[in-house]
């Protein structure tokens, strides 16, 4: 059985909703991990959760890369493990340059707390193994930081190596206006690594595995992270 | 000693912080004013001995803590 | 400086002082006298208010600890307790919106981890002046901007709360927040000092001069430079109270821990004295060892600032090394800055010198206790009833409920909830914009219901139902979810107490509140009191506001306000009147604010509340919703509307001896709105009857638009679509003017 560490930074709030996920809903085996631990030795992936690390007084997920753990969350992405990052583990991953680009400020310069349609682009992540290519799914969002920049030549990059994995869109699956609230560049809500095994993702799939919260959309990623994780155990 | 380390968003950076200021002005009739660009400014304090140690210090600081380079450009004054 | 000056700048009388003199058999330095200002004054020592909250009901059987403590405390089964406190921040509010609302969200928030507890719900009750004028608008923006930013970063989710526009909170904001938290119910800390040498540590932020009472004025060196010594804005650190939270909620599951209290109004002074009177003992505390973000502050400086995020508390003899790693491993300072005696003194030391020795009960328990004259105001007496007939009749009723609906007290409120998290810890079962916030506690089947309530016209109009009218509409707000009120606290923001014609008011609205609490076997655990909410000189409606906890033993039986399913049987519960006195209608649509409020049988109201508890826990309701402002055609309109954008359309027809917009607007109370799967239906009247409660079938759910008739003719026919763009958009466009 595969076991999920679930980093906790000072500031971290959202690793609890993740560990129940994993663990209460799926069944799996989550654990928390301190930031001050330097070894990811036994996991077999690592989730970063949302909060607010550091207060995100510098930049948002920027003191984060410098604690311990990151060392060890890297090894883990060097090895092909899935690392997954939600909200501010996202823009951790991104201060850490396990990913690429930036999280501006949303274009309202307000905190967003709602619900968002996302269209899957890829089906063969670790957060969208069990998804179809092309599918929605409703899933909020939690941020006020999550307007995604990177240069042209970036952008390019990510979107020639398919490695945005989820997009802002309306209802219907098509990009507008009113469903990228934050303004993000091609309406990136998610993007994956090279390698394909380092996910971030800024809606919250820990916010929404049962239906009384909302939707249970958020469980279907889960349950493909569990899938992705067995398969390249 | 102290260094300031000013941090400013690349120009091809979009800054709707410093937009929202920008209409505020004209809002106000500061017509003249064409652009605001928000940034940050940081105020070391610095147990060093001399000027250049201090600018370097401030600078590697400034390159690997306080400003990201995807998105932010830095300068660092050092004053006595 | 002179004394009469000394004393006006502590704000206190010359009989005040002569107390203080006699108690103490010698004139206080001026410390003392500043620990003295700090204690009596109003917000401390409630020496207005106390004879008048005596009469409230504060015990219950499931009351676990009443008001005096931080915050209240009541027994929710399965082991559990809900701790939970309302407080206001309204003068800092007015100040500074952004730092004086968060630092407000900081201040409840600590009220209830001090006790022991885990925070996991927030709400908060705004009031502010119309959006037409543009300080009111960056006032809104920026008390929520604070707002969010504070409760965000702590991880704690804001699921409901109010937010209400009247001229008379023009520039003078009313910003009340409330938290509430659970705990173990065998280990709930309270804020008694106790073993004489255990020793007293302070953790968290380190002091500042900020905020410090009357300062300024109070010390001839401060003449020079003013400017740059004038009290400061307090700034909240959420990162730091993140920090506090998780250290302190770590402490508390060790056996170190005595006794613990935050550090709000009055900071270092407050919470010594008042852990020491509680605890029977005396505090010894030495300024140097307590840490100070600047440098060359006085004692008097160090005892009244009100720097944010800080704790003090009290640890057993020998554990001293416990409390330190476990802050440590936070990176927190926890340093030991002085010891529990046994001579009940507070004494401070400064500089080796002892600089000021005071018996703790006379700062926290022997304040000034005053019996203000009462009068009731002329006005009171000439409102008179409003019917339909007073007014003239809108020629297009779909055009009155539209602009009924752009009401920014109506409209939806989503600008200002979306900002706020209101998701984190995943327990929200129904999200804000509904009649309450229903969080589910893991672990456990049950859910608990909270809502803020309060309305300020009714209040002005006639203060004791302003005061039943918050407690009954809170409760039928719990009801309309499917929960029982357990327990309730209040905030009750008033103008200057010294005014006969405001203590009437308030001893007023404290004796509705009561009668109501009563009847409903509601007890106060707990609340707060805000007067002097004046700008220049005159005084804010009179607002009671009133928060009630309620359980609901099975979360999958909570029941959402908005329509389920289309085919539906749409009832009103409970009967209407001709009641247009203090309405919204008469705000909105006649610019009228007068009458007398809708009357209130507390007796109707408690059928009311038993018929949807058994309808609810026999899941007769596929939704129901509280009839309040605008009244029942609001209430139809928002039902139309879900949460996460879903509408859907209904046909209604009713039947009444009455104009329509009599019938559509009145606020007569103990309504509810219900829609019924037809199969139901008998149950649900069966029930009703047995409760006594009316039962009227007004229409059925289905289609994209709403169609009303009254009396056979044709009153409102509009697309759900559109009328939702209107209640959705309204604010933003109100902020956009």
């Amino acid at each position: 059985m595969p076991r999920f560490a679930v980093c906790v930074f000072p500031g971290s709030n959202c690793e609890e909703d993740v560990q129940y996920a994993l663990q209460n809903v799926l069944g799996e085996l989550a654990e928390l991990v301190w930031h001050k631990e330097s070894s990811l030795a036994g996991y077999d992936a690592a989730i970063l959760p949302g909060g607010f690390a550091h207060g995100d007084y510098l930049r948002v997920g920027a003191i984060a890369r410098f604690s311990p753990i990151m060392d060890a969350v890297r090894a883990m992405a060097d090895d092909g493990k899935p690392v997954i990052g939600i909200c501010n583990g996202f823009q951790m991953l991104q201060e850490a340059g396990l990913l690429p680009g930036a999280m501006l400020r949303n274009q309202t310069l307000t905190y967003i707390c709602r619900y968002l349609y996302l269209r899957a682009e890829r089906a063969d992540s670790p957060m969208t193994q069990t998804l179809a290519n092309g599918e929605i799914v409703r899933i909020p969002i939690g941020h006020a930081d999550g307007n995604f920049y990177a240069d042209d030549e970036t952008l390019d990059t990510l979107e020639r190596d398919s490695r945005v994995v989820f997009r802002y869109v309306n209802e219907a699956g098509e990009r507008d206006e009113s469903s990228n609230p934050n303004g993000a560049a091609h309406a990136i809500a998610g993007i994956t690594n090279e390698q394909g095994n380092v996910v971030g993702l800024m809606p919250h799939p820990d916010r929404c595995y049962e239906p009384e919260l909302g939707t249970d959309d958020g469980r279907k990623l889960f349950e493909s992270l569990v899938a992705w994780t067995k398969d390249h155990a | 000693m102290k260094a300031n380390v000013i941090i400013k968003l690349k120009s091809a950076v979009h800054d709707p912080q410093g937009e929202t200021i920008g209409h505020a002005l004209a809002g106000l009739e500061y017509d003249q004013v064409t652009s605001v660009r928000q940034g940050k400014i940081f105020e070391l304090t610095l147990d060093v001995s001399s000027k250049e140690e201090a600018a370097s210090m401030a600078r590697e600081i400034a390159e690997r803590v306080l400003s990201n380079p995807v998105l932010e450009v830095f300068e660092v004054e050092v004053e006595d | 400086m002179i004394l009469d000056e000394k004393l006006e700048a502590h704000n206190l009388t010359r009989d005040e002082y002569d107390t203080i003199v006699s108690k103490l058999g010698r004139e206080p330095n001026d410390n003392e006298l500043g620990l003295f200002s700090v204690m009596w004054s109003e917000h401390c020592s409630y020496k207005s208010s106390r004879v008048h909250l005596k009469r409230l009901p504060t015990k219950g059987p499931n009351v676990l600890q009443g008001p005096g403590e931080n915050a209240g405390v009541v027994d929710i089964g399965e082991g559990l307790a809900a701790v939970f406190k309302v407080e206001s921040h309204n003068h800092p509010s007015f100040i500074e919106p952004f730092q004086g609302a968060a630092t407000g969200v900081g201040g409840i928030i600590r009220d209830i981890f001090t006790m022991g507890a885990r925070p996991i719900a927030l709400m908060n009750s705004l009031r502010f002046g119309p959006l037409s004028v543009a300080k009111n608008r960056s006032i809104l923006r920026g008390a929520v901007a604070g707002i969010a930013n504070y409760g965000n970063s702590m991880g704690i989710p804001t699921v409901g709360g109010e937010v209400v526009f009247e001229d008379s909170y023009n520039l003078n904001p009313l910003v009340n927040a409330f938290c509430l938290g659970i705990a173990p119910k065998e280990r709930i800390f309270l804020a008694a000092a106790e073993g004489v040498g255990n020793p007293v540590f302070y953790v968290g932020a380190k002091t500042g001069k900020d905020g410090i009472h009357g300062a300024t004025m109070a010390s001839a060196e401060f003449d020079e430079a003013a400017e740059e010594k004038r009290p400061t804005v307090q700034v909240g650190d959420p990162f730091m109270e993140k920090l506090l939270l998780e250290a302190c909620l770590e402490l508390m599951e060790s056996d170190a821990l005595v006794a613990i209290q935050d550090m709000g109004a009055a900071g270092l002074t407050c919470s010594t004295c008042e852990m020491g009177a509680r605890g029977g003992m005396g505090i010894e505390i030495d300024l140097d060892k307590v840490p100070k973000r600047e440098t060359g502050m006085s004692a008097y400086e160090i005892l009244l600032s009100e720097s944010q995020e800080r704790m003090l508390l009290v640890a057993h003899a020998g554990k001293e090394a416990k409390v330190e790693a476990i802050f440590d491993k936070w990176d927190l300072d926890a340093s030991a800055i002085g010891r529990v005696t046994e001579d009940g003194l507070l004494r401070v030391i400064a500089d080796g010198r002892t600089v000021a020795s005071v018996p703790n009960r006379y700062l926290a328990d022997e304040g000034p206790v005053y019996e203000r004259a009462l009068e009731r105001p002329a006005s009171f007496a000439t409102q008179t009833e409003v019917h339909a007939d007073d007014v003239d009749e809108p020629s297009d009723l779909g055009e009155t409920l539209v602009q009924m609906l752009s009401s920014h007290t109506i409209a939806s409120k989503h600008w200002i909830y979306e900002q706020y998290d209101h998701m984190v810890r995943s327990n929200t079962i129904v999200m804000p914009g509904s009649d309450a916030g229903v969080v589910r506690i893991k672990g456990t089947p049950m859910a608990l219901a909270m809502c803020l309530d309060g309305n300020g016209r009714y209040a002005s109009l006639d203060p004791y139902l302003g005061g039943a009218s918050a407690v009954a509409e809170s409760c039928r707000n719990l009801a309309a979810v499917g929960a029982t009120p357990i327990g309730a606290t209040n905030c009750l923001n008033f103008g200057n107490p010294e005014k006969p014609e405001i203590m009437w008011q308030f001893s007023q609205a404290v004796d509705g509140i009561r009668d109501a609490c009563e009847r409903f076997g509601v007890p106060i655990t707990g609340g707060n009191v805000s007067f002097y909410n004046e700008t220049e000189g005159v005084g804010i409606y009179p607002t009671p506001v009133i928060g009630v906890v309620g359980i609901i033993d099975d979360a999958t039986k909570c029941v959402r306000h908005h329509f389920q399913q289309p085919g539906d049987l749409i009832y009103l519960l409970g009967e209407t009147h001709d009641e247009l006195g203090a309405s919204e209608y008469l705000k909105a649509v006649h610019a009228r604010i007068d009458g007398r409020p809708p009357r209130l049988d507390l007796d109707v109201e408690a059928a009311l509340h038993g018929l949807m508890k058994d309808a609810t826990s026999q899941r007769l309701l596929r939704s129901a919703h509280d009839l309040s402002d605008g009244g029942l055609g609001i209430a139809i309109a928002e039902s139309l509307f879900g949460p996460l954008g879903e509408t859907m359309g209904a046909a209604v027809a009713i039947e009444a001896p009455r104009r329509a917009d009599g019938v559509l607007f009145s606020e007569t109370q103990s309504r509810i709105l219900a829609s019924v799967a037809p199969e139901s239906v008998d149950t649900l009247s069966a029930l009703a009857e047995r409760h006594g409660v009316p039962l009227s079938r007004i229409g059925v759910t289905g289609g994209e638009r709403l169609d009303i008739q009254i009396n056979g003719t044709h009153a409102i026919s509009e697309m759900v679509a559109t009328l939702r763009e209107t209640w959705w958009t309204a604010i933003e466009r109100g902020l956009s003017s």
